[in-house]
């Protein structure tokens, strides 16, 4: 099981924690199409590489975190809070 | 007739502390320190097991763990290692599946058929004539290896049927206890560092345990460093399963006084692997007749069991631990003919079934013998390395694949046999170096500079193996040498292909045994270097687990409210509703319901929901959270709301009240309650981090009670402090706050699920008991009666509320709930309206409706499919009870668009296999549509 940095706690086990998924821009929800929607609700990138994602510290501090992995190794850099302004 | 030889120096067995057990029903002598396998041994029994395919007879090989030849059934526990785990009084030890007995099989004449099961004959044998396969299957299962399952039966000798679990923390988790092992655990102990040492054998010590008096001396020496070190625990009969992302090693105990098994998650910041060499058994004709052993089998039986595995040997060596099992035996008594490897001496028949009779030599002797030992070379235990990442190379001169250490991430490294050979001495600095190195690594040592550990020496060892015979290559799986030619003539020339089809190394031994002569000879069989042909992949567990161990203990919390005990001294019946264990009904559900509907009923709906919202842009949240307006709601109101996703699917729905300007408290369903907070949370911190909102769960502070009927507000009088419940001062919808029963800090808010005049109060937790007890005793002449979740459902059901989550299900969008009256599209942004928007047409999906039965006293289960006119599923019955208060079946249902209209017939099909006609209702409320009684 992976250790994920948590900027709040420091490394946890991520049994700890919930995965959100890939950040992907919420289209402005006045002005969308149907496709663009549609690929935000249920198309992901999926790379083999570097990814930014969000994790939930659910059994930690609550907090939802920006966090760059490499999904071919588990590598990780450190996460940020997510509101702190690079979640979006 | 004893095998038993006099005392040895190193034996382990208590000649002071003798025991008997059985074996197959008789009855048979051992001491303690004996495996099963020795015990026996040192009886004369000689076969152990039948093989897999052929039933032929079979021996020890190993006489370790990995022994193919000795899985036992003990107690009720099948499929123990027969060589590992200890003998004990009274044990009740049977051989498996050798019917009708271990010395007459009757599926030996296997054997006679064996053209009949070729390699791959999964793959050819039994499959066709398709209609035949259930005789084929009856007859195949006959077959089948394995013990028998105790019919939970706690086993007499172990009295445990518990497993458990444990996480650790260690600096450093050195997986294999030899001299290597032990070196590196001290070293790094010394260091500073905490230090798991895990043996999978029952002592420390590896391959010095049986050895000569140099390495006994050297033995005791290292096992007294280890215990006079302080900082290391020492896993003894514990083995590593894997090793995982962040260096997670799971380990599994065996042998415990307490517990089954128990698998310790352990975080070690650095892994020394050190397991040693694997003995590689010789591949020849006849090399599974019991009576052919591996070098490293006969010193364990001589050295630490004092058992004499046979009277006349011919021991073939090709090594130094040849040698030494040769002089073992002379010294045992027993009359050696030496055959060496080295000098070109081979060995290439053994002759007899059921025990050795005599073997062939390669210079065309016979030799008369009852046991034959191979000493013909080693493999490397590399699979932890592998699962690290390594990907170990053959190395010609030593034959065997060893690891490629550069391969190694910093956190694993090796050390001892699995990385070279070299003297008991050699193997101990290496050890050192590298627990030095390790507790470097682990940042607890004072040395900051790297040392890599130096090199091992690697001795020249021929390959040897003879190709072409039907000798033994998995002999847990039954697989011949001839068996792996025939799957590349077949064109599977490659491992990985060779392995599925003829299923070599896939038995319970898994390749530790067997996959570098599997390798070898399929490298001889196309012509390819054994380095070119490559191995087949070592992945997690290393050794069989059991799935009790890896599921551990229960530890799914359970949820009781604060009325539990009360609940539980009066007679509910429980129902497990998620985490929560709720009242069902107190004996009567109808009469429960009854009494809501004439008098007054009180219902614990402590697991609802409760979010406390507080700060300024609360009203902001809820405009985004769910689907209606909220703006406008005034200090004092309660509104109902539903919450979709962002693909427009319902996903909760409850109550909201406006307690104060800045202060909310929001109510979800039962089963949302943990769900809707973490997602009120991803949008405060993500999307909408710059409002100020606070969030906090606060459903188990609160005891809350439901407070329901036509007598609902007469009861409440009574118990109210400072709360007006007149009709004018306290109308439907609206929320108050004030003392109950004595006790401040009290909600109430008056809204109806049951359809009813009804009250919800949320109490704080502690007093919820008191205010239970005050409400019972206050309107005992009014009537009121506790009342369970079936009369709540009923109740609700007649009044056609829906359930997220049973009338809705991952696909009901909102127009698909019957609730599009709703949905306020003219918001600028909600979570869902972009699709809200664009659905809802006729054709888009199923939508939620009434049903009537006919005839109407018919209760369809719920699930029951509904039928078109075409008789094709055109929906599901999502809810259904008889209604006590109209004698009749109410039922909730999801159907198709364009047959939800009021009138429109379907059929339902039942489940005893018939139908019912039913027709969609006017409404979903089927007691009091216009809502008179909620506002009364």
């Amino acid at each position: 099981m992976i250790l994920l940095p948590c900027p709040w706690c420091g490394p946890r086990d991520a049994d700890e924690f919930g995965y959100a998924g890939e950040i992907r821009p919420r289209p402005d929800p006045s002005t969308t199409t149907p496709a663009e929607w549609r690929g935000y609700l249920y198309l992901r990138r999926n790379t083999a590489g570097w990814t930014r994602e969000r994790w939930f510290h659910r059994m930690g501090c609550r907090r939802y975190l920006v966090l760059e992995r490499d999904t071919t190794n588990n590598d990780v850099r450190p996460s940020t809070d997510a509101s702190s302004g690079s979640g979006s | 007739m004893s095998m038993r030889l006099g005392p040895r120096v190193g034996e382990v067995i208590d000649r002071d502390e003798p025991l008997s057990f059985t074996w197959n029903g008789r009855t048979y002598p051992g001491y303690a320190g004996d495996t099963i396998a020795s015990a026996l041994a040192a009886c004369g029994v000689r076969v152990f097991s039948r093989s897999f395919k052929y039933h032929r007879p079979r021996g020890l090989l190993t006489a370790s763990h990995l022994d193919p030849g000795c899985m036992v059934q003990v107690d009720d526990e099948p499929n123990v290692r027969g060589a590992h785990r200890r003998v004990r009084p009274g044990m009740d030890v049977r051989s498996q599946d050798t019917w009708p007995t271990l010395s007459f099989d009757v599926k030996a004449a296997n054997e006679l058929a064996r053209r009949m099961l070729p390699a791959g004959f999964y793959y050819k044998t039994f499959m066709s004539p398709g209609w035949l396969w259930p005789a084929y299957e009856r007859v195949l299962e006959r077959f089948a290896h394995g013990g028998v399952v105790g019919p939970g039966k706690v086993s007499a000798l172990d009295g445990n049927e518990r497993y458990d679990k444990r996480h650790a923390h260690p600096d450093v988790l050195v997986a294999g206890g030899g001299p290597a092992g032990m070196a590196a655990a001290v070293t790094a102990a010394r260091s500073g560092c905490s230090v798991m040492l895990v043996e999978e054998e029952l002592e420390l010590g590896g391959h010095l345990r049986w050895g000569d008096d140099v390495d006994l001396t050297a033995l005791s020496e290292l096992r007294g460093r280890v215990a006079a070190t302080p900082g290391i625990e020492v896993l003894t009969d514990a083995v590593v399963l894997g090793r995982y992302d962040g260096n997670e090693i799971s380990v599994l105990q065996r042998g415990l006084p307490h517990v089954a098994e128990r698998l310790v998650k352990a975080r070690a910041r650095t892994l020394v692997a050190a397991p040693g060499l694997i003995e590689r058994p010789y591949v020849f004709a006849g090399n599974d007749v019991p009576g052919v052993m591996l070098s490293t089998a006969v010193r364990r039986l001589v050295n630490l069991h004092a058992v004499k595995p046979g009277d006349r040997a011919v021991v073939l060596t090709a090594n130094a631990d040849g040698d030494a099992t040769a002089l073992d035996l002379e010294r045992a008594g027993v009359e050696v003919t030496r055959v060496d490897a080295r000098r070109g001496g081979d060995v290439t028949r053994a002759l007899g079934r059921g025990r050795v009779r005599a073997v062939e030599l390669g210079d065309g002797r016979r030799v008369e013998c009852d046991l034959l030992v191979t000493a013909t070379g080693w493999t490397s235990a590399v699979s932890l390395l592998t699962m690290a990442g390594d990907q170990p190379r053959y190395d010609d001169t030593a034959a065997r694949f060893r690891p490629d250490a550069s391969r190694l991430p910093s956190d694993v490294m090796a050390t001892g046999g699995v990385v070279g050979d070299g003297s008991c001495a050699q193997l101990v600095a290496h050890g050192e170096a590298t627990g030095r190195e390790a507790a470097r690594r682990s940042a607890q040592s004072s040395v900051t500079a790297s040392a890599a550990p130096p090199p091992l020496p690697v001795e020249p060892h021929p390959a040897l193996f003879r190709g072409r015979t039907h000798g033994m290559v998995d002999f847990s799986e039954d697989v011949s040498s001839k068996d792996l030619f025939t799957a590349v003539e077949e064109g599977f020339r490659c491992p990985e292909l060779a392995k599925r089809y003829t299923t070599a190394t896939m038995g319970p031994a898994q390749g530790k045994l067997e996959s570098v002569n599997v390798v070898a000879i399929i490298a001889e069989a196309t012509g390819a270097a054994i380095a070119e042909t490559g191995t087949t992949t070592w992945r997690p567990p290393y050794a069989p687990v059991s799935l009790g161990a890896l599921a551990g203990r229960l530890r799914e919390p359970t949820r009781l409210s604060p009325l539990a005990s009360w609940h539980h001294s009066h007679g509910a019946a429980p129902l497990v509703a998620g985490a929560w264990i709720r009242p069902d009904h107190y004996g009567d559900p109808v009469a429960e319901a009854a009494s809501v509907r004439d008098g007054v009923g009180i219902i614990d709906v402590t697991p609802i929901g409760k979010i406390d919202l507080r700060g300024p842009d609360v009203s902001r949240l809820l405009n985004l959270v769910y689907v209606n307006k909220w703006s406008k709601l005034e200090v004092g109101r309660v509104r109902y709301g539903v919450m979709c996703g962002e693909d427009g699917v319902v996903i909760d729905d409850g109550v909201t009240g406006r307690l104060a300007e800045d202060r909310y408290l929001m109510s979800t369903t039962s089963s949302g309650a943990v769900t809707v907070w973490e997602w009120l949370e991803s949008w405060l911190q993500t999307e909408r981090p710059q409002w100020r909102v606070h969030a906090t769960p606060v459903t188990t502070s609160y005891a809350s009670i439901n407070v329901a009927g036509p007598r609902s507000r007469d009861l409440l009088a009574r118990v109210v402090d400072d709360v007006d419940v007149a009709p004018e001062a306290f109308p439907y919808m609206h929320v108050r706050t004030g003392r109950l029963a004595g006790v401040p800090g009290c909600v109430v808010w008056r809204i109806g699920f049951t359809g009813e005049l009804s009250f919800e109060l949320h109490v704080p937790a502690g007093y919820g008991l008191h205010v239970w007890e005050r409400l019972l005793e206050a309107g005992r002449d009014l009537g009121v009666r506790p009342f369970g979740v079936e009369a709540q459902r009923i109740l609700r059901l007649e009044k056609g509320h829906l359930i997220v989550g049973q009338d809705t299900d991952a696909t009901t969008k909102a127009y698909g709930a019957a609730l599009d009256g709703l949905v306020k599209l003219d918001k600028d942004d909600f979570v869902g309206r972009p699709e809200l928007s664009w659905g809802g047409q006729p054709g888009d999906g199923q939508r939620l409706v009434g049903l009537r039965m006919s005839p109407d006293s018919l209760v369809p289960a719920e699930g029951s499919q509904l039928l078109d006119h075409r008789g094709l599923i055109c929906g599901r019955v999502t809810s259904s009870r008889l209604s006590p208060a109209l004698g009749r079946a109410v039922c909730l249902a999801q159907v198709e668009a364009a047959l939800a209209e009021p009138g429109r017939q379907v059929t339902v099909r039942l489940v005893d296999g018939g139908t019912a006609r039913a027709a969609v209702t006017e409404q979903l409320a089927q007691v009091d549509p216009e809502g008179v009684r909620l506002r009364a």
